[in-house]
């Protein structure tokens, strides 16, 4: 679970000191019905800890093993998350009632994230291949050291940054058409949902329309283009940096309707007089923008931007599907990378440790952006 | 090019005035050649994926791009499909194939999202009405826990699932999908839906109290009809990530549940595209979501922009 200390990010200040809906109720719960809700949850607890170590002395091979699969476990476990809603209610009454609306999502996020991660890193610190019969073997920082001397990895690492520094293109580019939108127009909606469109639709599918058909060397629209502007053999997958930069250029074609919109709101909500006096003072045009509506868009286009880095860097489905990493690892992301580790090799082990220190990458860079952030938003007094 | 207004034209007669105008023509004429580029750039793709679905072989080599005028348009590409008008009668087993794969993407996008937008709207409600303690952790330290996991990217994920669903047996399973798709939009539908609840004034609630109803009562009949609006948009905006999410269905699916973006990449791979039958299925794919696209742009928007402007 990465819950860094950092401050809340942006949004509706959420209420810290008490109840925004104060409700005066004559809570009296009978002991019995209390005895009850905790009958139920230590009950189910212990049944569910009960299959655990059961199943667990089965795998071991300690026990002649019953079940195929750890079904009955799951089965145990989700029986004890319902009666632990439950109990609540029975044990607290008017309190559990409130604490039942965020109980469900807390114990789904938890039991999907912080023990698949718990278990990840049992994994990473293991040799484990899928498919070779020897299961799993702890193998201690064997793993990390073969890591520090995987040039690939660092690769790909290096070119995330790449990817992550297009954002400024993208920004900028999303700004320009957010303006256009918000200029005086006819058709608007037309021009907003024809704008609108890339995002919806899947990166596999872009992959294919554009990466591997509209960019195709022979046939190709986009080739032919190039033809006829006088590059004499376009091909875009080729050279590193070519292919690099037709990567950024696809993904920002999903992506800049994403950081239009937000940032379309962030100049609808600027109150039309604000501009109407600073031209009044003789700002005009390019100046009005600069030393107006660009501070006012300031806590809006970096919300944009950090959440845009955030999708940015899960970025995989385009690189596996148009190139594969290649050429010779140009446009390799680190999801690709641990993807074609695990499907060429099968290697979990590995795998899991690149995704783990990933993540630990993202952390830290991720908390070091947002405290810019927030220093760079704070209004200025 | 905001600050370009429409000048009432009160005086034509002097020079100044005429140079003005000259300037607004201008302006306009930038403003619509960019609207329209950019209107190109977006939709041209999707224009080429639709018409090539219509071509045979030499209509794609040599580049024709307007189906009746360049070409004859031909169903070769949806017939391989088992979608051509005269494929629909017969039984097909590409058909059959591509049914499954859809019918997969709809059932797992349609039900996390619904199962996100439940859990998501109930703990976004809890958090912005009541405060709640777990040992050090305050209601910000826990909409912080939900919106970080928009952090995590999903390959860290991916392998530990693996292995867990393997021994669950959930492998290749649609439930295994919806969970894990559920998981993956949950914090987006807090961050809209914490949004929405907090421009609901809680005196509505307190009303409905006062008259007698429960507080879960009072958010069923009171509160989930305001915010629908809201819901709605959050559950579009989780549709259009799951039905397009391709990474956890590649990984923890094989043949029972893999869904359509997992069916057209594994297209690809093979040598020799066929690119009429490839565009079809690629057109299979998008259409869904470029209706939903142009019928509820607005949800869309709204959900968007939701979180960006306070």
């Amino acid at each position: 679970m990465p819950a860094p200390p950092v401050p809340p990010e942006p949004g509706p200040e959420l209420n810290t000191t008490g109840d925004l809906l104060h409700v005066v109720t004559a809570d009296d719960l009978p002991p019995a019905r209390v005895a009850l809700g905790r009958a139920l949850i230590w009950g189910s607890g212990v049944l569910l800890v009960a299959l655990f170590l059961l199943q667990m002395a089965q795998s071991m091979g300690w026990m002649t093993p019953w079940f195929e699969t750890w079904r009955p476990t799951l089965y145990a476990y989700l029986t004890w998350a319902a009666c632990l809603c439950w109990g609540q209610v029975l044990m607290r009454g008017e309190q559990g009632k409130r604490v039942l609306f965020v109980l469900p999502a807390v114990l789904f996020v938890v039991s999907l994230t912080v023990f698949p991660l718990l278990f990840g890193i049992l994994i990473a610190l293991s040799d484990w291949n899928l498919s070779s019969p020897t299961g799993r073997q702890f193998n201690g920082v064997a793993n990390i050291v073969q890591m520090w001397h995987d040039p690939f990895y660092w690769n790909a690492l290096g070119n995330m940054a790449w990817y992550c520094l297009a954002i400024v293109v993208e920004y900028t580019i999303a700004f320009g058409l957010a303006l256009l939108l918000n200029a005086e127009i006819r058709a608007r909606k037309f021009f907003r949902v024809a704008f609108l469109l890339p995002l919806m639709l899947s990166p596999v599918a872009v992959s294919w329309m554009i990466g591997k058909s509209m960019l195709e060397p022979r046939f190709g629209p986009l080739a032919r283009l190039g033809r006829a502007l006088g590059w004499d053999t376009p091909s875009f997958f080729g050279d590193p940096v070519i292919a690099k930069l037709t990567i950024m250029a696809m993904d920002a074609w999903t992506y800049i309707p994403f950081m239009m919109i937000m940032l379309l709101a962030g100049l609808q909500a600027i109150p039309r007089e604000v501009q109407e006096a600073a031209r009044v003072d003789g700002a005009s045009g390019w100046r009005g923008f600069w030393e107006v509506t660009f501070p006012l868009m300031l806590p809006v286009s970096v919300t944009a931007i950090l959440i845009r880095i955030i999708f940015k860097l899960k970025l995989a489905d385009i690189v596996i599907n148009v190139t594969s990493g290649g050429p010779g690892g140009a446009t390799d992301t680190v999801t690709s990378f641990i993807f074609r580790e695990y499907r060429d090799r099968s290697n979990v082990g590995y795998g899991t440790l690149l995704a783990m220190v990933y993540l630990v990458v993202i952390v830290i860079v991720m908390t070091i952006l947002m405290k810019i952030a927030d220093r760079f938003t704070r209004p200025q007094t | 090019m905001t600050t370009e207004t429409v000048e009432a034209p009160i005086f034509r007669d002097s020079e100044t005035d005429l140079r003005h105008r000259a300037r607004w023509w201008t302006g306009r004429i930038a403003i619509y050649g960019a609207l329209i580029l950019w209107s190109l750039i977006c939709l041209f793709p999707i224009y080429w994926t639709l018409t090539t679905s219509f071509k045979m072989a030499p209509n794609v080599m040599q580049g024709h791009l307007i189906p009746f005028v360049d070409y004859q348009p031909s169903w070769l590409g949806f017939r391989s499909l088992g979608l051509s008008p005269d494929t629909f009668a017969a039984e097909s087993t590409p058909r059959a194939e591509f049914m499954k794969r859809f019918m997969n993407s709809v059932v797992v996008s349609l039900s996390s999202s619904a199962l996100a937008v439940a859990l998501g709207s109930l703990a976004a409600y809890g958090l912005s009405r009541f405060s709640y303690r777990w040992a050090w952790m305050r209601n910000s330290d826990i909409s912080f826990f939900f919106l970080s996991q928009l952090i995590l990217p999903p390959v860290v994920l991916a392998l530990p699932f693996l292995v867990l669903y393997k021994a669950l047996g959930l492998l290749d399973t649609r439930i295994g999908l919806i969970l894990l798709y559920t998981l993956t939009v949950l914090p987006i539908v807090i961050w809209i839906m914490r949004d929405q609840f907090a421009g609901i004034p809680t005196e509505l609630e307190e009303a409905a109290l006062v008259d007698g109803l429960s507080i879960w009562g009072a958010f069923l009949t009171i509160i989930l009809p305001i915010a629908l609006p809201g819901m709605v948009a959050a559950f579009i905006l989780s549709l259009v990530l799951t039905w397009n999410e391709y990474f956890f269905a590649a990984l923890l699916t094989s043949t029972h549940a893999n869904t359509l973006p997992v069916m057209v990449a594994s297209q690809t791979g093979s040598q020799g595209i066929n690119w009429w039958s490839m565009a079809a299925l690629s057109s299979a794919a998008i259409l869904p979501l470029v209706l939903v696209g142009i019928l509820l742009e607005r949800f869309i928007i709204k959900g968007m922009a939701a979180g960006a402007v306070k």
